[in-house]
């Protein structure tokens, strides 16, 4: 399914998808739809919004990963890195206030300064880490 | 109009309810056909010395153009603020250069990894519970720094 059309095409498909849920939660539900400000919100005891929004993701995403190829086929990491890649990416993503969606999509759409140096930053460091992963050091990761 | 007051705003949390998870599956399904939620797409994407996959700046530039248009003329909510701070401090740039290389080690970003539970099990259910002890340990630092100060 997902060979119907270009990779690009899907790209910009799902991003205006997801663009368009953000218009969505802003408009008719005020909120800022940042994944990791939502997850730190359920955890310290909102429910509502950021609950079902949450619920709504994880279980129309990840049917649509089951049912189509548009998912990865195979394995990315052994766990011992996705432990240590979940951990960095909770613990920046708290401090930093927001991630790929809150900054990267909502904050730069706002034109937020505050927003667009934290997208460059870990783009940047992002780039910089698979850069070490794949070229410099031995192993050679895929 | 013979409604009770209480009923009216149980329908109406039932309503808003029904609203965020509608707006969720949107986010979901977009993640999922963007490609974002195939960690190798992204890793190709990060990639910039190697064979170099652009397919994130269609997904990042459709998602801003599109909420960006909407922000300017769309409705407005009633009484929400946009969020104010604008401030460029070291909070932002160290725990966005944390983020990075934990993105860059795996692929996954958050809403990926929660697309990722039922998607691509084996990893999603390794991943969110770190990156939930990851922001409970940085929640926890910030709590206890804010006390000593």
């Amino acid at each position: 399914m997902s060979a119907v059309l270009h990779p690009w095409l899907w790209g910009a498909i799902g991003g205006a998808l997801i663009g368009l849920s953000a218009s969505f939660a802003w408009s008719w539900s005020g909120r800022v739809t940042g994944i990791s400000g939502l997850v730190a919100g359920v955890m310290r005891g909102e429910r509502n919004f950021p609950l079902w929004f949450l619920l709504g993701l994880v279980l129309a995403g990840g049917w649509l990963l089951q049912l189509t190829t548009f998912g990865s086929e195979q394995p990315t990491r052994a766990w011992p890195m996705l432990i240590v890649s979940g951990l960095l990416v909770g613990y920046g993503t708290r401090v930093a206030n927001g991630c790929t969606s809150g900054h990267g999509v909502c904050g730069v759409s706002r034109g937020s300064i505050r927003s667009l140096t934290a997208t460059i930053t870990f783009v940047a460091t992002a780039a910089l880490t698979v850069f070490l992963v794949r070229h410099v050091l031995p192993g050679g990761a895929p | 109009m013979s409604e009770s007051i209480a009923t009216q705003s149980s329908s109406s949390a039932a309503r808003a309810n029904l609203i965020a998870l509608l707006t969720g599956a949107i986010f979901g399904i977009g993640l999922a056909v963007s490609g974002l939620s195939d960690p190798h797409r992204v890793l190709g994407f990060l990639d910039f010395a190697g064979a170099w996959d652009p397919t994130l700046l269609f997904v990042m530039g459709s998602a801003v153009g599109v909420h960006a248009l909407w922000l300017r003329f769309g409705p407005k909510p009633e009484g929400a603020k946009p969020p104010r701070a604008d401030r460029v401090d070291n909070r932002i740039l160290l725990g966005s250069a944390v983020f990075g290389v934990g993105w860059g080690l795996s692929g996954y970003c958050p809403g990926p990894s929660l697309v990722a539970l039922l998607g691509i099990p084996a990893e999603g259910l390794v991943f969110v519970p770190a990156l939930l002890v990851g922001s409970l340990i940085a929640g926890w630092l910030n709590t206890r720094a804010a006390r000593t100060v």
